[in-house]
């Protein structure tokens, strides 16, 4: 089990992690989100102990690998990193891989059969003699992650490892990091900038903006009640908006938004400032005011946009708000939607996230 | 016109002499690369075994003043090579601290000279050739484990390349230079090979002074040659 306790990093003036706490299980796979330049590869920077805290320590089973100095590569050869630039070593594919075991002192016999085992794991077979150099990007980030596992890390971290990659070659790592993780129970740090990578890989996710944490949990727990509206704008969680309590009744709220009143589920006191956010596929659309709307908010509005994303079409409708229903495009087609059409919205009051903002209270 | 055309025919005839020396391996011409080339390789050798693990510890350690160390051992590289040759001189004249070694106008002398020449070229180019390694690299190296010694082998190890063209650049450096091997060596004409002090570039100055100018194109057409293999060899590993 890994603990990071209140991990605080400065370079020079600037504050990169302040109060960064953490429990990471064994055997699971934890990715770090967060936006570029959050302190996501510094904090794996400090568990790999490539960089010293400020503040704070990394406990591995209840002890600070950054105190210890006596057990410093105990604690360095019990983990293995991979780094967002794809890097080889100016030798053969077989002699990067490795490496790390060289270091160890491993005996030669073993060196070769585990370097073996670990090219057919990444599906290099052949590739052993090699330049490493003269690899793709992909090929060069399996060799890194081969490199890695051949060591039998207790835990591997990964930093950004398909940052550079395109997606067929991000498919092939990710997949490796699944097998290696279900296989060995190697526990994996992972940070990443692409949420849906995240979701995909994670057993549980945390999500460092500004420094810190502002939430952990499942993949499920984290984007379907995201705590905080910067959260829910990085996860793109869409129609989001801002407003306060102004009357609260059997758990069901009336947020006053300026223009528009909205209904939702929240415990939440009257008076708080809070921001809302209601996701595309929950809004209903509908050409006209009919009697069987059961949801708790229908809102009227005018189309400002209609935008083919992917497979479907995102409406944005001007209910005083803005809010944006999700379509597919043959129903887009159907009902003859115009931008300038009048429309209503429906959703459910237990269809909006309610969010309490921070400390400012009108 | 017919004056400029003269004029040109003892050059003509100087290169044709220097053709015919270089053709028959004349044994004055032989003797001379042969010192050079000696007194050059011997220079490199003992610099680099100096130079390499001083430039290896400065790139890696951190101490206070390590920038202005390493500004210091880059303005040596142009370093004017009679200065050096006069401090040398100085040393090693009879009358010098290091006199009684009998060393002024010998070729280790001029080894000597040659040496205090490549120091600061070697550690500083293999100072940056080790700085120059991608952090990546360093940081994946740390990563895997490695001690302090398995760590610096292993840099070295990926700026090999870089480092040998730094031995290699130092090496021309030395053999083109003439300013300390006639201050210490003096170009002298010895027949025993290892009483003599004639280098190339020391015997095209003099010969050419006493307009033997067929030996000195001979010799220029040998040192240009040097030149043109050391650089090709540089090329080389440089495009690895």
């Amino acid at each position: 089990m890994i603990e990071i306790r209140e991990l605080y990093k400065s370079f020079g003036n600037k504050q990169v992690l302040r109060n960064v706490n953490a429990v990471i299980n064994a055997g699971e796979i934890f990715t770090i989100i967060g936006p570029s330049g959050q302190g996501k590869s510094t904090l794996l920077r400090i568990i790999n102990l490539l960089d010293e805290p400020t503040a704070g320590q990394i406990l591995f089973d209840g002890v600070d690998i950054h105190r210890d100095k006596s057990r410093r590569m105990e604690f360095q050869r019990m983990m293995a990193m991979v780094f967002q630039k794809p890097v080889v070593f100016d030798t053969t594919v077989r002699d990067d891989i490795a490496t790390g075991l060289r270091y160890r002192g491993f005996d030669r016999r073993i060196i070769t059969k585990r370097v073996d085992e670990a090219i057919a794991v990444i599906g290099m077979e052949g590739f052993g003699e090699r330049k490493a150099r003269t690899l793709s990007g992909g090929e060069m980030q399996r060799v890194a992650l081969a490199r890695a596992m051949v060591t039998e890390p207790a835990i591997l971290l990964l930093d950004e490892p398909t940052a550079n990659l395109d997606p067929v070659a991000t498919g092939a790592i990710e997949e490796l990091i699944q097998r290696y993780n279900r296989e060995s129970g190697t526990t994996i740090i992972m940070s990443t900038h692409d949420m849906i990578q995240g979701q995909r890989l994670a057993h549980r996710i945390g999500f460092l903006m500004d420094g810190t944490f502002s939430q952990t949990g499942t993949p499920r727990d984290v984007f379907l009640t995201p705590k905080n509206k910067d959260l829910a704008r990085f996860i793109g969680v869409g129609n989001i908006f801002e407003g306060f309590i102004h009357a609260t009744e059997k758990g069901i709220v009336s947020i006053d938004s300026g223009s528009t009143v909205i209904y939702a589920v929240s415990d939440l006191p009257a008076g708080k400032r809070v921001s809302g956010c209601i996701r595309r596929g929950d809004i209903t659309l509908h050409l006209s005011h009919a009697e069987r709307m059961s949801a708790r908010n229908v809102l009227r509005g005018t189309i400002t946009s209609i935008l083919p994303v992917g497979s479907v079409s995102e409406i944005s409708v001007d209910c005083g708000i803005n809010l944006t229903a999700r379509l597919t495009w043959k129903a887009v087609e159907d009902l003859d939607l115009h931008t300038g059409d009048v429309v209503w919205l429906s959703f459910k009051a237990s269809a909006v996230h309610v969010m309490e903002d921070a400390a400012v209270s009108i | 016109m017919t004056g400029f055309l003269t004029a040109l025919d003892p050059i003509l005839d100087g290169i044709i002499q220097a053709f015919y020396l270089i053709a028959t391996l004349d044994p004055e011409v032989l003797k001379i690369t042969a010192l050079s080339l000696f007194i050059t390789f011997s220079a490199t050798i003992l610099g680099s075994i100096f130079a390499l693990p001083v430039g290896t510890v400065i790139a890696f350690r951190e101490f206070t003043g390590k920038k202005l160390l390493i500004n210091l051992i880059q303005t040596f590289y142009a370093f004017p090579t009679v200065v050096i040759g006069l401090i040398v001189f100085l040393f090693i004249r009879r009358t010098g601290p290091f006199g009684f070694l009998g060393f002024l106008f010998t070729p280790w002398g001029m080894i000597i000279g040659q040496t205090l020449l490549v120091l600061p070229i070697i550690a500083g180019l293999t100072i940056s050739a080790l700085l120059a390694v991608d952090r990546t690299i360093t940081d994946t190296i740390l990563s895997l484990g490695a001690t302090r010694l398995q760590f610096m082998i292993s840099v070295v190890k990926e700026a090999r390349f870089a480092i040998f063209a730094a031995i290699a650049m130092a090496f021309g450096r030395a053999v083109s230079e003439v300013g300390a091997a006639i201050i210490i060596g003096g170009n002298i004409d010895a027949t025993s090979f290892w009483g003599s002090t004639r280098t190339l570039t020391t015997a095209i100055t003099l010969e050419t002074g006493k307009g033997n100018i067929g030996l000195s194109i001979a010799l220029g057409l040998i040192l240009l040659f040097i030149a043109l293999a050391v650089n090709t060899l540089i090329a080389q590993v440089q495009q690895r």
